[in-house]
């Protein structure tokens, strides 16, 4: 009760809320104009956050991520184009209802579905906090080495289709991690003798130039466009009531988010994907999906908002981002020495209280926001496109520039934008590198640290928390062969589509 | 027969035009990156293999050559996709942006943020191949705004320009203070 208190007077402050409102109210903005998204936003304003306290820093970019998805379901069901990749599967039934003349009624319905799953996914990690707390201090160098482990192999296998090419991408990402002066040896790693590269390549000035200078480059480089959305008459709370019908639905696309969302490397598309197929499949009409069907609406929205309280779980808990915007938070906890993992709990709990007053917070402001401002979103969604593109190279500068006024920084920035544009173009994956370079790091060192406690390689197994961390890793390569076993066999698995479209992220 | 088929599907994957320009690229520079693991990593004799400075370098590099190289398989037992060179191309004229954002950056500590941001916004504008008043005139909005938002309010660290010296005494400490 105590926590719960002082989590509640570290959100009572003006510089906390003013935070919130600015990251809530800035995240459905950005979520709802295509070609932005989320993750180019927290790359922009990353740096900014440092010079700011923790907490205030931390709801901001909380407030842009658990906010954006709310924003991208707009030009998703008014225009067919999903404002943040997660909102692609929004569009499969938002816009038959937009073309049949019942936009309002998608729209609506989209946002009480995003506000069941945001509140869903707060209370079931208000309520695994304790067990969260008792667990997290097994968590030694071994365990924290073998999740970091089954995060990278989890994020290879979910990018089905493209397996090889995110392990390439995985791969490269902890390479990355490992340039410069090694921390423990004092030797040089592939530094050339190159004097910038002692020092490594800073995680930051490769989140900006893979999402937002790519994301830039990526618009400036493609014909201009500026998508036409029609205003929306009505109520928005109108949703709320038939949401009310679709209880069930809505309760497991939730459940389905909160679960996957824990699980580092599956996240949002892989829960939608499920808790889609759930609604089709327990549907009374099967064949109204994809034709403009509310629960698959609901399945879509409610799935992917339950996520982001998800995955803070392992990122608190252990200190392990199971994807990119968690990856990039990560950087603010370290700039201000607050080390997420087990010892968070016993040492900041009032933080950690405070981060989930914040959510629930953030949840109530962005509906609020809605309910008056869809048609000044609509409105917002009409930028041309090429405008875009020059505001966010403008952006990316502040980013890059104020981390250390290095124009060396600027430069290899760059060097990863016209990277990042290759993949976007060819439909790759930029998050197993971001996550490579994060979850590589904690590896190194998290089995150098066990090491001196290993007499045997078995040693590394030998605790009850170990061992079933690699039995669960034994279990997800097993799985994988035997789909490829399937797949030889002569039944192949559905052919590989945009599931994992990585151009607006 | 069908065996054979069904592996060379096993590999066939959903590709874009220019996918094998980017494997061939990543198998050779993984390689080349490979051999080089002697010399650009150190070995501490009688240390454990795990806290080698070698040992992920290693791990990481032999991965991505691993990967590369059934990336490149799939894309050669795929189907030809037309539009390879003119996909390359379009990649390579990426890198007047790039070049434009360097530029932009090299400005700055010139030119001083505020007339950096504004002249960028108007000529990136330009070049994209805006010609309204009114959009030159967002271009420059939102160039004051993205200033006024992160120099002065914020005051993120950015530098102040060289150019302000030049300036009257009490002009001169506003701009390096604000914009």
């Amino acid at each position: 009760m105590e926590n719960l208190l002082a989590g509640l007077e570290m959100l009572a402050r003006w510089d906390v809320m003013v935070a919130l409102l600015v990251g809530s109210i800035g995240g459905v903005i950005i979520g709802a104009i295509p070609g932005v998204g989320p993750a180019v936003a927290i790359a922009i304003l990353l740096p900014a956050t440092f010079a700011l306290d923790p907490i205030v820093g931390l709801t901001m970019l909380l407030g842009i991520y658990g906010s954006s998805m709310y924003g991208g379901a707009i030009p998703a069901v008014l225009i067919n184009t999903p404002g943040t990749a997660v909102n692609a599967l929004t569009s499969y039934d938002g816009y038959p209802m937009t073309q049949a003349g019942k936009a309002h009624r998608a729209v609506s319905l989209a946002y009480s579905a995003s506000f069941w799953g945001g509140i869903f996914g707060i209370l079931c990690l208000i309520l695994l906090s304790p067990v969260l707390a008792l667990v997290a201090p097994m968590f030694g160098s071994r365990e924290i080495f073998l999740a970091a482990l089954l995060g990278i192999i989890l994020v290879i296998l979910a990018h089905r289709g493209q397996i090889f090419a995110a392990g390439l991408l995985a791969m490269f990402g902890i390479f990355l991690q490992t340039i410069g002066l090694d921390a423990v040896t004092y030797t040089q790693r592939f530094t050339f003798g190159y004097s910038f590269l002692s020092s490594g390549i800073n995680l930051i000035v490769v989140v900006l130039g893979l999402f937002a200078l790519s994301q830039a480059f990526f618009l400036l480089t493609a014909p201009d466009e500026s998508p036409e959305a029609k205003p929306v008459k009505g109520r928005m709370s109108a949703g709320f009531r038939e949401l009310l019908k679709h209880k069930r639905v809505a309760t497991v696309a939730s459940s389905f988010g909160v679960l996957l969302g824990m699980i580092p490397g599956t996240g949002e598309f892989t829960a939608q994907f499920m808790s889609y197929t759930y609604a089709q499949k327990t549907s009374k009409t099967p064949d109204a999906f994809g034709k403009g069907s509310p629960e698959g609406l609901i399945a879509s929205e409610a799935a992917n908002n339950a996520v982001p309280a998800a995955a803070m779980i392992p990122l608190l808990a252990l200190g392990i981002p199971g994807e990119a915007l968690t990856a990039m938070m990560l950087s603010v906890f370290y700039v201000h020495n607050v080390i997420p993992g087990p010892a968070l709990f016993q040492n900041n709990i009032d933080l950690v209280y405070g981060l989930y007053f914040a959510l629930i917070a953030l949840n109530v402001i962005v509906m609020v926001f809605l309910l008056f401002s869809t048609n000044l979103l609509t409105k917002i969604i009409r930028v041309p496109t090429r405008f875009l593109g020059v505001t966010i190279l403008l952006l990316s500068f502040v980013g890059v520039y104020s981390l250390r006024n290095s124009l060396t920084d600027c430069m290899i920035s760059a060097g990863f934008g016209v990277f990042g544009l290759i993949l976007k173009r060819l439909n790759l994956p930029i998050v197993p590198i971001i996550l490579g370079m994060v979850l590589g790091g904690i590896m190194e060192v998290k089995l150098r640290s066990a090491l001196p406690r290993l007499k045997t390689p078995f040693d590394l197994i030998d605790r009850p928390i170990s061992f079933i961390l690699f039995v669960l890793i034994l279990l997800v390569l097993a799985l994988h062969v035997r789909t490829l076993v399937c797949e030889w066999r002569g039944r192949p698995a559905a052919e590989d589509h945009d599931m994992h479209d990585t151009q607006m992220r | 027969m069908s065996r054979v088929k069904t592996l060379q599907s096993l590999f066939k994957r959903y590709r874009r035009p220019g996918d094998i320009v980017f494997a061939w690229i990543a198998l050779i520079v993984s390689i080349l990156l490979l051999v080089q693991v002697t010399e650009q990593t150190a070995w501490k004799s009688g240390g454990p293999l795990f806290a080698q400075p070698r040992f992920w370098p290693a791990v990481s590099l032999g991965g991505m050559a691993f990967f590369a190289a059934f990336h490149l398989l799939g894309s050669v037992l795929s189907e030809r996709l037309h539009g390879r060179w003119q996909e390359v191309w379009l990649w390579i004229t990426s890198l007047e942006y790039a070049l434009w954002f360097i530029a932009y950056a090299v400005a700055v500590p010139y030119a001083g943020y505020l007339p950096a941001t504004v002249i960028a916004a108007l000529l990136l504008a330009l070049r994209t191949g805006y010609r309204r008043p009114s959009t030159l005139l967002a271009a420059v909005a939102t160039a004051l705004v993205i200033v006024l938002l992160f120099k002065t309010f914020l005051k993120v660290s950015l530098p102040s320009g060289a150019v302000y010296e030049v300036l009257p005494d009490g002009l001169r400490q506003i701009m390096l203070t604000n914009f």
